[in-house]
């Protein structure tokens, strides 16, 4: 009976074949999507025709349009310049260190957690963690450069107690990644593990009774129920973290930077910005910029294939 | 049968210390910096405050009040976010309800034609020439209209609504002669308020957080939102700091703006400090709609 009555319906929604009719049917969902398709023009696509002062001498007074064009140029000069293997090097390193230690974190996190046995301090300890994720960027760094200060920081009076000497943490380019990354763990684990809490909520109950009954310890629940029922979700986020390793954010590492911890903490972006915005190269920088994006879409394409054979997940 | 229980206590135990930790590397900065900002400020330096406040003083307070850019600072961010939420929820709706329809023979072509600039993003120089040339340089408007739509969030709003609005109330009000207007207006949108908690919340707080942009392209001192000025309290001292917001001698200043570093990073999240215990679950629901692939 529900076959029948169901029948027309979709028979009546897959009617109007063309354009046109869809047009005159559902006329108001384009009108909805006018503003949004002319914001994407302008504010998405145009600037990737502005792209094009990559390959240009762009002058100011002759446009966009108007410069002349020298070809690969600014690209060639990029690779040549002397701090070209450095900008890769922290790039890539700060993000692969932050792969290597922020991945596994949260896993770790809700795993122990979800085996927390008080009720109702998990809940705390969970609103706890998700807590800093909030904290914006310029008071996070804030917070950083206050704690680590020489002398009177916090870390270093607790040095201090322990009986070792002051260090001015900001000042060595060797700590600087560490700083970094440990920062974006303690900002963003707990808000992180959330999908994982939700991967662990899913898991079938009898299952681990089963198993409890069967003479499994907790340990060996956890580690033959819990982590494999995750793992499908972990490897998906592994490989689209991979396809933003050259795609670190700005923000951050723009603010803990000072001339002392210059040599680590230079990366790609904050270097397009330093010659574009401050040094006015504008053709220049666009082509670093460029150059960055292309590595990105690379990887993340990339990625995006070895996901797909992996766990018939795309990306898009 | 004894092995085991051995094994769990210790499991139990390792877990539990575990616990504690966590709960002392999350909570020890936090509760720092609030007792560091009811301190005596020589206390602090000398490194007698750690989890109980020293000397209780609300000089700090009183000096944050007194000084004129953070409340500047403070009005302009309120009036950032409160018109950029609201457009940006607007037009993230109108994004996503014809997307997510089904029977909309454009959906798939638009929802390419907004996800293709998620993975290729011109960068920031293009960008900068861009909002240079349409004449929006330390203007009201570079703080909102440039990032109007965010598309993960248009992702986010589609699934929900496709999970949750039943196709057959669309079809039955259609049947009934409901046009698509009247449709979201008094069907959809009042069954989708926690979608619309949801986007208010992670668009607001990132206009709340947000410096890059202000950074980018705002000039004029009295248009600073405060992520700008707390920047130059609390990362870049006070060579930047305007002479005329506080009185002294250079030395003076660096002292009054030692002295309310801890206070002001309390003032700038209170409103996100008051609201987070109540608001906390609707961005774990907005994680939640937005790891379901639709």
């Amino acid at each position: 009976m529900k076959v029948l009555v169901s029948k027309p319906k979709v028979i009546a929604i897959k009617n109007p074949p063309s354009l046109l009719k869809d047009f005159k049917l559902n006329y108001e969902l384009y009108i909805l999507s006018i503003p949004v398709v002319i914001y994407y023009l302008i504010f998405h696509y145009f600037p990737m025709y502005g792209l094009q002062i990559a390959f240009k001498d762009f002058k100011a007074n002759l446009g966009i349009w108007g410069s002349p064009w020298i070809g690969f140029e600014h690209f060639i000069r990029f690779f040549k310049s002397y701090n070209f293997w450095a900008l890769i090097q922290n790039t890539l390193g700060i993000s692969l260190y932050q792969l290597l230690l922020g991945f596994p974190m949260p896993i770790i996190f809700a795993v122990m957690v979800n085996e927390f046995r008080y009720k109702s301090l998990k809940k705390g300890v969970q609103m706890l963690s998700y807590a800093p994720h909030f904290i914006s960027t310029v008071v996070m760094t804030g917070i950083i450069i206050a704690f680590l200060a020489p002398r009177t920081g916090v870390i270093n009076q607790l040095r201090g107690v322990l009986g070792h000497g002051s260090i001015d943490f900001l000042s060595r380019p060797d700590l600087f990644k560490s700083i970094f990354v440990t920062t974006n763990i303690w900002q963003n684990m707990g808000w992180d593990s959330i999908i994982y809490f939700a991967a662990l909520s899913s898991i079938d109950m009898e299952m681990c009774e089963a198993a409890s009954i069967d003479g499994a310890s907790k340990f060996q629940r956890v580690w033959y129920i819990n982590i494999p029922s995750i793992m499908r979700v972990a490897v998906i986020l592994l490989i689209m973290n991979c396809g933003r390793l050259m795609d670190i954010g700005f923000e951050k590492i723009f603010l803990l930077q000072n001339p002392l911890n210059m040599q680590s903490s230079d990366v790609i972006s904050t270097y397009v910005y330093r010659a574009g915005i401050l040094g006015a190269q504008y053709s220049f920088s666009a082509a670093v910029g460029l150059f960055n994006t292309i590595v990105n879409v690379i990887l993340l394409l990339t990625v995006d294939k070895i996901s797909r054979s992996v766990s018939e997940y795309g990306l898009f | 049968m004894k092995a085991r229980c051995k094994q769990d206590a210790l499991f139990d135990f390792i877990n539990f210390l575990y616990i504690i930790a966590m709960i002392v590397i999350f909570a020890f900065p936090l509760i720092f910096i609030f007792c560091a900002s009811i301190s005596d400020q020589n206390a602090v330096w000398q490194g007698k405050v750690w989890l109980w406040p020293v000397g209780p003083s609300f000089a700090g307070y009183k000096r944050i009040f007194e000084y004129k850019d953070i409340w500047l600072g403070y009005r302009n961010t309120i009036v950032y976010t409160l018109s950029g939420t609201l457009l940006n929820v607007i037009m993230t709706i109108c994004a996503a309800y014809p997307i997510s329809r089904k029977d909309f023979k454009a959906g798939p072509a638009l929802t390419t034609f907004y996800l293709a600039t998620m993975f290729f993003n011109a960068g920031i120089i293009p960008n900068y020439l861009l909002i240079k040339s349409l004449g929006l340089l330390d203007s009201f408007w570079v703080m909102i209209l440039p990032g109007a739509v965010g598309v993960w969030n248009v992702i986010v709003t589609r699934t929900f609504f496709r999970s949750n609005i039943p196709n057959e109330l669309r079809e039955a009000a259609a049947i009934d002669g409901c046009s698509n207007f009247r449709l979201l207006i008094k069907i959809i949108l009042p069954l989708s308020s926690a979608i619309l908690a949801i986007l208010t919340l992670f668009y607001g707080v990132s206009h709340w957080n947000a410096y890059f942009n202000a950074l980018l392209y705002l000039k004029t001192r009295t248009r600073f939102p405060l992520q700008l000025i707390l920047r130059e309290i609390l990362i870049i001292n006070t060579s930047l700091i305007d002479p005329e917001s506080l009185s002294g001698s250079a030395s003076e200043r660096q002292t009054i703006v030692e002295s309310i570093k801890y206070g002001v990073i309390i003032v700038s999240s209170l409103p996100l400090l008051i609201a987070y215990p109540f608001v906390q679950k609707h961005f774990v629901k907005g994680i939640m709609v937005g790891s379901l692939k639709g």
